[in-house]
C-alpha cells in the first residue's frame, strides 16, 4: 500500500520544439492562466513558466522553452533552450522530462529536432500537435510506428481544443522526478553535443525514411494561401496592404486609444479632487493626491495603447502575416541592422515608446530586440506634440512657404529628424557593435490560420500583468520621488516666488542652469525640466508652475504662449524643440526598457546617448542661431 | 544517365519565380552569425532542410533584384536574402 501513499515529488517539465509548432499554445493549454512571465537571468529572452495537477494530485511544473531549430543555437534564444535543456543555467533547474512539441502537419523540422534533443539520452516523450489538422488533410500518422522508430512515446495532442493536453498529461504521470543535478555554468561537453555538419546531413537523410515510414504527408500550398502570397508578397501590391495594414494599427493606437486615455486621466483628475474635498491640505493630501494617485494614473493610462497595440500584433503574428511583411521590409530595415520585424514596435512609438518597447518583445533575436528597444525613443510620441505645440506657436511665425505652412514645415522637420537619427544610431550599433557577425534573415513564413481567439487572450494578459505588476511599480515610485523632490521644502513664510523654486526640484534645477546655460536654456527651463521627467508633456504644466501660473490646462499653454514668445530669445525656443527630439524625458521609457532587459545597463546606456545627442543638437542650434539673429 | 545528373550546380539565386530544382549542397564558407556561438549560416540552411536531392521552389521573389526571396522545402517556407541563397547549389530539374 505504500505505493498509493508515495508522495510523488514535482515533476519539472520543458518544452521543445521549432517556432511556429504550436508549442506556446499546448502550453497555455496545459497551464491556464497559471504562468509566471520573467526573464532569463541578464538577458532579453522571455521565461515563461506554469504549472498544473493531474487527476492524481501531482504537480507538474513546466517551462515553455523559446523556439528553436536546432541545438546549435544561432541566436541567444536559441542558447538558452540549448542551455536548459542540458541544465547549463544557473538557477535553472535541468527539466526531468523533455516534451518534443512536434507539428504534424509540417513534420520534417520537426522530427530533425527530435532526432537531435534524442540523441543526448535525457527522458523525453514527443507531443504530436496539430494531429487533427492533419487528419482534416486526410492523413493520420502511424503513433506506433513513429514510437518505435524513435525509440520514445509519441501522443497526439490538440492544442486548442479543450481536452487536446489529457493524453499528454496521462503520458506524463509514467515518469518520476530525477533527483536535480548540480549545474555547471558554461560546462558540458558541447562541442560533443553539437552534431558535426556531416552528422546533421545524415540526420537529414534520415528524416525522411522515418517520415514515409509512419505515413507523413508533404503539405501541399493551398490554391488560396498561393493567391494570398502572391498578393500580400508582392513588391507592389504587398507594400499597398502592408501601408494600409500599418495606418491602421498606426491609427488605433494613436486615435482610437485617446478616448479611454482621456476617460482614464479625467477619472484620476476626478478623484483626486475628491480625495482634496475630503482631506485636509497639507502632506499627506499632496502626497495622496499629487503623488500617489497622479502616479497610479500615469501607469493605468498607457493600458489603452498597451492592449490595442498587441491585440493587432497578435492577430498579425498568428494569422503568418508579420513575417510575410517583414520579408518586404528586409531591404529597408537590413540595410541599417534592423529585423523587418521592427517596423511595428517602431511605428507604435511614434505614439509612444511604452507599448512600443514592450511590442519589441515579439522580435524573434535577442540582439534585433535591444537594437529596436533602443532606438524606439527616438520617434516622435505624443507626448512631445504639447510641448512642440507650444514652442512652436510661441516661436515660429505662420508664414506661407510655397505651398506649405512654416509651422508644419518645423514640426516634420521634429518628427524627420528623429527617424533620421533613429536610422543613424542603428546603423552605429551595427558598424562598430555586431562587426564581423552576418545577420541572416533565414525566415519562416508559416501557414496561413486563423488566430486562435484563447491564445489571444492569453497573450493581451499577459501583457497587461507584466505592465502593471514590473512596470507599474518602478514607475509609481519614480512619480513619487519626482513629486517629494518638488515639494519640499516648502516655500518659506512670506516667499515672493513659486513654491517649486524653494524646493530640491528648484534647487537641482538651477544648479543645472550651469550646464544648461551653454545651449541657451534659462533657469526656468532648467527647474521645469525636473519634474519635466516625468513625462515629456508635464514640462508645460511644469513651466507653467515655475511662472506661478495657476490655470487648467487648457488655459495654460494660452497664458504661458505670450510669456514664453515675449521672454525668451528665439534661439532658446529652437535650442529647446531640438533637446526635445532626443532627450530621454520620460522615467516611464527608462523604466520598461529596465523591465524588457532584466538589467540597467540599457536603461543607462539609453539616458546618456540620448542626453548627449540632445545637449549636441541644442548646442549646434543655439549657436547657429545666435550667429544668424545678432 | 540522365541529362539532369550531368547539369552543372548553380546558385539557387539564378532560379525565377515559380522555378523548381534539386538540392545539390550548400557550400562550406558560409557567414558565420554569431562568433559567440559558433553558428554558421551553411549549418543553419542544412538543418531548414536544404541537404541533397531535396526539391526546392522559389515561390516569391522580392524587387528590384529578387532580395529576399522565399522557397519552399520540404513543405515549409523560408525567406531568404540573396546572400543566404547563393550558398545553396542546386541542379535543374
Amino acid at each position: 500500500m505504500d505505493t498509493a501513499n508515495r508522495q510523488l515529488a514535482d515533476l519539472h517539465i520543458a518544452l521543445v520544439g521549432v517556432p511556429n509548432c504550436g508549442k506556446t499554445a499546448l502550453f497555455n493549454r496545459l497551464t491556464g492562466s497559471r504562468q509566471k512571465v520573467a526573464n532569463y537571468p541578464g538577458v532579453t529572452v522571455e521565461r515563461k513558466e506554469g504549472g498544473f495537477r493531474d487527476r492524481g494530485g501531482r504537480r507538474y511544473r513546466v517551462l515553455d522553452l523559446p523556439g528553436a531549430y536546432s541545438l546549435s543555437p544561432t541566436t541567444l534564444d536559441e542558447a538558452i533552450t540549448r542551455d536548459v535543456v542540458l541544465g547549463r543555467v544557473a538557477g535553472e533547474r535541468q527539466p526531468d522530462v523533455i516534451v518534443c512539441v512536434a507539428d504534424a502537419t509540417h513534420m520534417p523540422l520537426s522530427l530533425r529536432l527530435i532526432l537531435e534533443v534524442r540523441r543526448l539520452g535525457y527522458p523525453m516523450v514527443i507531443a504530436l500537435n496539430r494531429s487533427d489538422l492533419a487528419r482534416k488533410r486526410g492523413f493520420r500518422l502511424d503513433v506506433a510506428k513513429l514510437a518505435a522508430a524513435l525509440g520514445v512515446p509519441v501522443i497526439e495532442t490538440v492544442a486548442i481544443a479543450p481536452a487536446g493536453a489529457e493524453a499528454l498529461i496521462q503520458g506524463l504521470a509514467a515518469f518520476e522526478a530525477r533527483s536535480p543535478l548540480p549545474v555547471v555554468e558554461g560546462g558540458g561537453a558541447v562541442c560533443e553535443l553539437a552534431p558535426n555538419r556531416a552528422e546533421t546531413e545524415r540526420t537529414q537523410q534520415l528524416v525522411p525514411q522515418i517520415l514515409a515510414e509512419v505515413g507523413y504527408r508533404e503539405p501541399l500550398r493551398t490554391r488560396a494561401a498561393a493567391r494570398a502570397d502572391a498578393i500580400l508578397m508582392h513588391p507592389a501590391a504587398g507594400m499597398l496592404v502592408l501601408g494600409a495594414v500599418l495606418f491602421l494599427v498606426f491609427q488605433a493606437v494613436f486615435s482610437w486609444a485617446a478616448w479611454p486615455m482621456d476617460l482614464i486621466e479625467e477619472g484620476v483628475g476626478a478623484f483626486g479632487l475628491l480625495v482634496s474635498g475630503i482631506l485636509p491640505a497639507g502632506a499627506l493630501q499632496s502626497l495622496l493626491v499629487n503623488g500617489i494617485i497622479a502616479g497610479v494614473g500615469s501607469v493605468i493610462v498607457f493600458l489603452p495603447q498597451i492592449l490595442i497595440l498587441f491585440f493587432f500584433i497578435l492577430v498579425l503574428e498568428d494569422s503568418g502575416y508579420l513575417p510575410r511583411a517583414a520579408y518586404l521590409l528586409d531591404r529597408l530595415m537590413g540595410g541599417v541592422g534592423l529585423s523587418g520585424r521592427a517596423f511595428i514596435p517602431l511605428l507604435s512609438s511614434f505614439a509612444c515608446a511604452i507599448p512600443g518597447i514592450m511590442a519589441a518583445r515579439t522580435i524573434p533575436s535577442a540582439r534585433d530586440r535591444i537594437a529596436t528597444i533602443m532606438i524606439a525613443p527616438l520617434m516622435t510620441c505624443s507626448a512631445r506634440l504639447p510641448v512642440y505645440a507650444l514652442l512652436i506657436a510661441a516661436f515660429i511665425p505662420a508664414r506661407a512657404v510655397g505651398p506649405f505652412n512654416l509651422q508644419g514645415l518645423v514640426l516634420f522637420t521634429l518628427y524627420f529628424a528623429g527617424v533620421l537619427a533613429a536610422l543613424g544610431v542603428a546603423w552605429v550599433m551595427k558598424r562598430f557593435l555586431s562587426k564581423r557577425t552576418y545577420h541572416p534573415l533565414l525566415l519562416e513564413l508559416p501557414d496561413y490560420q486563423w488566430p486562435d481567439l484563447r491564445s489571444l487572450a492569453m497573450g493581451l494578459w499577459d501583457r497587461v500583468r507584466i505592465f502593471m505588476r514590473r512596470v507599474g511599480g518602478i514607475i509609481l515610485s519614480l512619480m513619487i520621488v519626482l513629486w517629494f523632490l518638488s515639494s519640499y521644502p516648502a516655500a518659506p513664510p512670506g516667499a515672493t516666488g513659486p513654491a517649486i523654486e524653494y524646493s530640491f526640484a528648484g534647487m537641482l534645477g538651477r544648479a543645472l542652469h550651469v550646464v544648461f546655460a551653454p545651449i541657451g536654456f534659462n533657469w526656468q527651463i532648467a527647474v521645469a525640466l525636473v519634474p519635466g521627467l516625468a513625462a515629456r508633456e508635464v514640462a508645460v504644466s511644469a513651466l507653467g508652475t515655475v511662472y506661478a501660473m495657476s490655470a487648467s490646462n487648457a488655459a495654460l499653454e494660452s497664458a504661458l504662449l505670450p510669456v514664453i514668445s515675449s521672454t525668451w530669445s528665439l534661439g532658446t525656443g529652437l535650442s529647446l524643440l531640438a533637446w526635445y527630439i532626443f532627450a530621454p524625458q520620460c522615467l516611464s521609457t527608462l523604466a520598461v526598457v529596465k523591465r524588457e532587459t532584466q538589467s540597467w545597463r540599457y536603461p543607462l546606456i539609453m539616458a546618456g546617448y540620448l542626453f548627449a545627442l540632445a545637449y549636441l543638437a541644442s548646442f549646434i542650434t543655439w549657436r547657429v542661431t545666435l550667429a544668424l539673429t545678432s | 544517365m540522365s541529362v539532369a545528373a550531368h547539369a552543372l550546380p548553380v546558385p539557387l539565386t539564378v532560379l525565377p519565380r515559380g522555378a523548381r530544382a534539386l538540392v545539390h549542397c550548400v557550400l562550406d564558407d558560409t557567414p558565420v552569425i554569431d562568433d559567440a556561438l559558433h553558428s554558421t549560416v551553411g549549418q543553419r540552411l542544412i538543418e531548414l532542410g536544404f541537404v541533397h536531392g531535396v526539391e526546392v521552389e522559389v515561390i516569391e521573389t522580392m524587387w528590384p533584384i529578387g532580395d529576399p526571396l522565399a522557397v519552399r522545402v520540404r513543405g515549409s517556407t523560408f525567406a531568404l536574402r540573396r546572400r543566404e541563397a547563393s550558398a545553396i547549389l542546386v541542379t535543374l530539374t
